[in-house]
């Protein structure tokens, strides 16, 4: 212990602390990395500094002392972290370079590995912090926001390309195109981000296989949270919410398998999920409340399997466009079924069948959407209730829940 | 004129239905924004009761008050008065007194619970669907002489409106559906005063981002301010043609 | 002061009214009598403008009454049946019609008082029985002291108290040289009243004479003697 301690000591003792600021020996961040050798640690005071862009070359510690502002003047990339093991810490960055050609961050990972980007505020940058090629890469902590309203003129706030076993954690995104952006992006966490009011999506996901996203909070994005053409993927104890507007979702999954989605919540959405060519899909104890759509599945889907979930609230609970079911419902609770239970072992004797006359309607011609909250179409749904005709025979709840799960 | 219009709305507001309707619609209005979680939904909810309800209670109330009457206007019709004028205070005292109870009903409890651009909207399209409903009671009665089947063709319209025509609507889209008549049902909905006053309100409410593209269209349209003045001005004309035309009927027909 | 030229009425399949012509002046008290069905309510009807007639022509005080109404001014009119909006009381009916056509002429409320209806004026029509609402129709009849007082069935449904006042109150009436026209299908009733007679059936004009006349004409002292003895004659 006592030799590991001194080990620790000596090693500390051959790197150098650089101080950067006012009065402090050096002036600026690029001079201050310059001077360092691997293994330095430099500390930045506050102050504002127009270095247009750093290149952190070196395995460094860079850490902001009350939170100094680096300003790129709309025209530089801030910081571009080329060297493994690197740590940016604690700064605010400002104001980054907006190109149309290159995808300018604020601070930018190229192709290095266990770099660490914490404690940042990001403001007013095209992109927020970009990893492209990182492996075994921290970003936690920062927050991020963007102000530019055309979707064109905005960059993702944490993007992450071609990259390996990341940890993005506890980041605060706003104002973005999409929160969190990931391409190619395999074996990695999104844990206890909040991500909301974007542009676009709260959080997009493409080709990105065997990722866990954790106990996120996505809110009021322009289109909620995609997750397309990756497998293995596990979703649990999110929260996705008030993603409202024409084209909005809750989550849309598309070209998705074998994934989880457990414990997640969806409320207050156009569609709390939104289901196209997904298959081998266990959805657990999910709620769904208050949506206008509980769940869309489009034919397209299979082995969905959905269990002990509870839908409450919603317009409609389940809509389809086809009439092969090839997706399973079991004991979920439906606010809306109206059977009974007479051997009181807590399951409906009646199956419920979650998809309205008037939703396959509206599937089949969308216009129909014209007669929304018309008395008519309470009508047909009774009607349907009573002798099912168009709703698919198979898709049905054969052992609903009588009371909420949780 | 004012005259005949006052006795007849005290008439009208002192009578046991109109007050049954009035107590009605209030604790119907209470219960939803009381039951509902939130208060936009208790809104929606009460969409549903003023597009059903008061249509019914004002088109069956106003036929069959025309026809009790019928005694009533001859003593009036002997007397120095222009027939016009009789009529006209009859329509105006069964309009008045129906949105009175109307207003009670609903208007104050969105008041209390939804006081803002919405609300307003939804108490003035129910007391314009009050008055235009009085209208084409009015119609009824004096194109048919007969009481009972003069309540039928009340009843009939009422169907028709709110139910027949969407069910006719519904038909069209499915008959069309190869082409594109998002605009044209702009145009369609004006024929239904009921139709027309639904998707105003849904328009202006969160929901209407369920209704897709059809609801793009008709937002496109309903939103603007001209569209606004252009859909209230139409639901204006329901009430002033049936008014015209049965004030016309009503200076040449033999009582 | 009103008369009435070649009306004809048609209503759908039944001839309501067929070429009628009469006339009617100050100081006479006519009785228009005939069958169920002979056209009476609907001459009235005619001359009140509540019926338009299909071809001739009605005038009051020489004017043609089409589309004209002021002339209401001076008539009286006491329905068959008075039915009025059920929640107003006999107060609110009194001061409705005052309200509608007060002011100009003096107000004549002898009957309200002898019917003792300013007793009543709190009640609810609703709540009255078929003659109390006789009593208000007449009341209205004659409150504004008009010209010409029309009562169709006047006697029907009123007890024979009330009746005998409303009587009297027609004599008066008369005296004071209104026109009167009442129909009747209770021919014993009118015997003191009347000074002339139409007869109608099947809405034609069958005759229209004096009462002198037609008393030396059949030699009858009853009324209805003398209508019966000269419908033997038709």
């Amino acid at each position: 212990m006592l030799i590991l301690s001194l080990f620790v000591c000596c090693h500390l003792a051959t790197a150098n602390t650089w101080h950067v600021g006012k009065g402090k020996g050096l002036r600026s961040v690029n001079a201050a990395i310059l001077a360092a050798a691997n293994g330095d640690t430099i500390l930045v005071y506050a102050g504002t500094y127009y270095e247009k862009n750093i290149i952190v070359n070196k395995k460094l510690l860079l850490k902001g002392i009350g939170h100094p502002v680096l300003d790129g003047e709309k025209k530089y990339e801030v910081i571009s972290v080329k060297a493994n093991g690197s740590v940016i810490d604690g700064f605010t960055i400002v104001h980054s370079g907006v190109s149309s050609m290159e995808d300018m961050g604020g601070i930018k990972i190229y192709d290095s590995r266990d770099v660490v980007i914490q404690n940042n505020i990001l403001e007013d940058t095209f992109f927020g912090i970009y990893v492209q090629y990182g492996k075994n890469c921290t970003v936690q902590n920062n927050q991020l926001v963007s102000y530019n309203p055309e979707e064109q003129q905005s960059g993702n706030g944490i993007h992450c390309w071609k990259s390996d076993s990341l940890r993005i954690i506890g980041n605060k995104i706003t104002g973005h195109r999409d929160g969190i952006y990931f391409e190619f992006v395999t074996n990695s966490i999104i844990w206890l981000n909040t991500s909301f009011k974007n542009i676009r999506y709260g959080l997009h996901f493409m080709f990105s296989h065997n990722d866990a996203y954790i106990a996120n909070h996505f809110r009021d994005n322009g289109a909620g949270v995609a997750v397309m053409f990756s497998h293995g993927v596990k979703m649990y104890s999110n929260v996705f919410e008030e993603n409202w507007g024409d084209a909005a979702y809750g989550l849309l999954l598309k070209e998705i398998s074998d994934s989880y989605i457990d414990g997640n919540t969806f409320i207050k959405n156009t569609s709390g999920i939104y289901m196209e060519g997904a298959s081998r899909i266990h959805m657990q104890k999910n709620l769904f409340k208050n949506n206008g759509w509980g769940m869309k599945i489009q034919a397209s889907c299979m082995d969905i399997e959905v269990t002990l979930n509870n839908f409450i609230g919603n317009t409609f609970d389940v809509s389809t466009n086809g009439s092969l079911v090839l997706n399973s419902f079991n004991r979920n609770y439906w606010d809306k079924y109206d059977g009974y239970d007479l051997n009181k072992d807590k399951i409906g004797d009646v199956p419920y069948r979650p998809v309205s006359m008037y939703s396959m309607i509206v599937e089949k011609n969308p216009p129909a959407m014209l007669l929304f909250r018309s008395f008519i179409t309470s009508l047909l749904d009774k009607t349907e209730k009573v002798i099912p005709s168009l709703t698919p025979e198979a898709l049905k709840d054969n052992s609903p829940l009588m009371k909420r799960l949780f | 004129m004012k005259k005949i219009i006052k006795y007849v709305m005290t008439d009208i507001l002192r009578n046991r239905i109109v007050m049954i309707y009035t107590i009605f619609l209030l604790v119907t209005s209470f219960s939803v924004f009381s039951l509902e979680d939130n208060d936009s939904k208790g809104l929606l909810s009460l969409l549903n009761i003023i597009l059903l309800i008061v249509p019914l209670v004002s088109i069956v109330f106003s036929t069959i008050y025309v026809y009790n009457s019928a005694e009533f206007i001859e003593l009036l019709v002997s007397q120095p008065l222009k027939r016009k004028s009789i009529w006209l205070s009859l329509f105006a005292g069964l309009a008045g007194s129906l949105s009175i109870a109307f207003f009670v009903g609903v208007g104050i409890p969105i008041l209390l619970y939804q006081a803002n651009a919405i609300g307003g909207m939804m108490i003035g399209v129910g007391v314009l669907l009050s008055i235009i409903f009085v209208a084409i009671a009015m119609l009824a009665a004096v194109l048919t002489r007969d009481k009972a089947k003069g309540i039928g063709v009340a009843i009939l319209l009422w169907l028709y409106f709110s139910i027949l025509f969407d069910g006719l609507v519904l038909f069209l889209l499915f008959q069309f559906a190869d082409y594109p008549l998002e605009k044209a049902m702009i145009g369609i909905t004006a024929f239904n005063p009921i139709d027309l006053s639904r998707i105003m309100i849904l328009l202006h409410m969160d929901v209407s981002a369920m209704m897709g593209y059809t609801g793009a269209i008709f937002k496109e349209f309903f939103g603007t301010a001209i569209g606004m003045v252009i859909s209230f001005g139409v639901l204006l004309f329901w009430v002033l043609l049936p008014v015209w035309v049965a004030t016309r009927k009503f200076n040449s027909k033999d009582l | 002061m009103i008369i009435a030229s070649n009306v004809s009425k048609q209503f759908s399949r039944l001839k309501a009214l067929d070429n009628v012509s009469v006339t009617c002046n100050k100081g006479e008290c006519i009785a228009l009598i005939g069958p169920n069905g002979s056209g009476k309510t609907t001459l009235i009807k005619s001359i009140l403008g509540m019926v338009v007639p299909d071809s001739g022509f009605i005038t009051f005080n020489g004017n043609n009454i089409l589309h004209s109404w002021q002339y209401r001014n001076k008539i009286g009119y006491m329905p068959q049946i008075g039915r009025y909006p059920e929640n107003m009381t006999i107060g609110d009916v009194l001061d409705m019609m005052m309200d509608i056509r007060g002011g100009e002429n003096e107000l004549d409320e002898d009957l309200i008082h002898s019917f003792g209806l300013d007793l009543l004026k709190r009640k609810r029509m609703r709540t009255l029985s078929g003659g109390t609402r006789q009593k208000v129709s007449a009341s209205l009849a004659f409150l504004f002291d008009p010209e010409v007082l029309i009562l169709d069935e006047p006697t029907a449904g009123l007890d024979p108290v009330a009746s005998e006042i409303l009587k009297e109150k027609i004599i008066s009436e008369k005296e004071k040289g209104k026109l009167i026209l009442i129909t009747s299908h209770v021919l014993s009733e009118l015997d003191d009243l009347v000074t002339q007679i139409i007869y109608m059936q099947d809405g034609k004009l069958l005759f229209h004479k004096s009462i002198e006349a037609l008393r030396s004409d059949t030699g009858e002292e009853k009324l209805a003697k003398a209508i019966a003895s000269v419908m033997i004659n038709f």
